[in-house]
């Protein structure tokens, strides 16, 4: 059964792999459009020796995840955009005590409780400010069902390696659509956990997760230790796909559910003889900065894509030093732009270079 | 080649499934699909919709905006997504519930009095999958192998005597003729 393709909608492939991957402890409150992912793990963490909780409220299930993961299990929560903002401060407190977690937000259209259509207005808030402090968090976005399914392992994964949380930056159409999916073999790459408080007998010195330093001189140093580990990540993790880059004049740019309707849109456009190309971003943070400088030599403008009024396009002026015209186009609010409309786009461009 | 297929009716006319099971004939015959619902805040009797593509290649937007296909299913439905049909495109539409004349020359459509039949054969709910037959018929874009193999897979094992009925449904929508 393990390697049989199975049709099944992004929220459930991403519950499904989670517990392949070993996720022991879920969390949840529902909200439109990610409770599929609480359904399933309703149903299935029973089965597994698994704890399913439906919490009293998404701050409540952010901090169960804080207490599961202090014991060393893996542990997720899941939830759409305002949901997401009542978990932040439970967030920062998590990576202020290094525990790894997975945190996944299926967007919606904001601000405040805004719609429930899939939007992509939660760039800033998952890369810039998942809460107060000096941190950051590593961000997936996958851009099918199998990614879903795939980077809920990865997430997993990371977060362990690097102890920290890790964000899956999904959106209302990956968590509603269905598409084939195989799931992954899983090899358990959780490592030993020794700074885990899970009793210790007199055995030993207890551990001790917390993120109160009230000596500042302490707690510079804590957030130093933390921002290297964050240089280390910077080096190791971008990723990217690029689909047609080496001689585009365009390149569109987009991730998630954004970059589908860009290949669309791209692809409409090589067939018009139109050279353009696509760049999307794997992890948002750390962003993939040097797809975008491996391109900006031979490119001649970006154009970024959002299911947003336009966050992710100041990571893309940066990576491209604001050597190249970096263009806008996005919808917001729930509307999900056509190929059609990001094709246009790529013409008046393409007419502006000339 | 890529398919683009809407199919839209009332909630509870089983919108969702017909789509479930045109994804899957996708993925048995080894083809890249993509169904996506409509998930707006109805409830039963009020609208749905979903848009399923089938294609050669990776599929980019799973929203099917101009379909190849349309199966409609009320009259809301037809009134509000005929116009989007491709020129030279497919409509299957419920003739027991559609009454409006036919609004374009430049597709092939095709009226199958779906519920009435479902009613008198004793196949309450079948009108989507009596579609789903005259779609296969007209259209050819999925084998009848395929089809019974996806309602085997997808028809939960306790409800196995569904997947006759669902069989007899894909036969009459197959053979009926106007």
């Amino acid at each position: 059964m393990s390697n049989e393709r199975m049709l099944m909608k992004g929220n459930e492939a991403l519950a499904e792999a989670a517990v392949r991957a070993g996720c022991k402890c879920y969390f949840g409150y529902p909200i439109t459009p990610q409770t599929e992912i609480a359904a399933y793990m309703s149903k299935r963490m029973p089965r597994c020796g698994g704890v399913f909780l439906q919490a009293e409220s998404e701050i409540a299930a952010i901090n169960m995840v804080y207490g599961a993961a202090a014991t060393g299990v893996r542990a997720m929560t899941s939830s759409s955009s305002p949901g997401i903002s009542l978990k932040s401060e439970g967030i920062s407190y998590a990576a202020g005590c290094d525990l790894p977690c997975v945190i996944v937000n299926v967007q919606r259209g904001g601000p405040g409780l805004g719609g429930i259509q899939p939007a992509q207005s939660d760039y800033y808030l998952a890369t810039k400010a998942g809460g107060h402090g000096d941190f950051s968090v590593i961000v997936y976005a996958p851009s099918s069902v199998q990614e879903m399914a795939d980077f809920a392992v990865k997430a997993f994964d990371m977060a362990d390696k690097y102890r920290m949380p890790v964000m899956i930056l999904s959106d209302g159409l990956l968590g509603q659509m269905m598409e084939p999916v195989v799931f992954p073999e899983i090899k358990n790459n959780e490592p030993e956990k020794d700074w885990a408080c899970t009793g210790h007998n007199n055995q030993r010195r207890h551990n001790v997760v917390n993120s109160l330093y009230l000596k500042p001189e302490e707690l510079e140093q804590s957030n130093i230790e933390r921002f290297k580990k964050y240089d280390t990540i910077k080096q190791e993790l971008p990723e990217a796909e690029t689909y047609l880059t080496e001689d585009a004049e365009i390149i569109v740019t987009g991730y998630g559910a954004a970059a589908r309707i860009a290949r669309s849109a791209v692809n409409a456009a090589r067939a018009e003889g139109i050279k353009a190309g696509l760049i999307r971003p794997i992890t948002l943070w750390p962003f993939p900065e040097k797809a975008y400088a491996d391109t900006v030599d031979t490119a001649k403008a970006y154009l970024c894509t959002e299911l947003s009024m336009g966050q992710m396009i100041d990571d893309v002026r940066l990576a491209t030093s604001c050597r190249r015209p970096v263009r806008f186009f996005g919808r917001t609010g729930g509307v999900i732009p056509t190929p059609a409309e990001i094709l246009a786009q790529i013409k008046l461009i393409k007419e502006e270079l000339k | 080649m890529t398919s683009e297929i809407q199919l839209a009716g009332f909630g509870g006319q089983g919108i969702l499934f017909a789509g479930k099971v045109l994804a899957y004939c996708g993925m048995l015959s080894d083809r890249e699909v993509s169904w996506l619902p409509c998930y707006g805040p109805e409830m039963r009797g009020g609208t749905c919709n979903c848009s399923v593509c089938l294609s050669d290649e990776p599929i980019g937007s799973p929203v099917v905006n101009d379909p190849d296909l349309l199966i409609a299913m009320n009259e809301p439905s037809y009134t509000k997504f005929i116009g989007a049909v491709k020129e030279g495109g497919y409509a299957f539409v419920d003739s027991t519930l559609v009454d409006s004349e036919k609004l374009r020359d430049d597709i092939d459509e095709f009226r199958v009095p779906a519920t009435r039949l479902a009613d008198e054969n004793e196949l309450k709910g079948g009108a989507n999958i009596i579609l789903i037959g005259k779609l296969i018929k007209e259209t050819g874009i999925i084998s009848m192998d395929d089809i019974e193999a996806a309602i085997r897979k997808i028809v939960p094992a306790k409800k196995a005597q569904l997947i006759e009925n669902n069989l007899r449904a894909i036969r009459l929508g197959y053979e009926y003729s106007e």
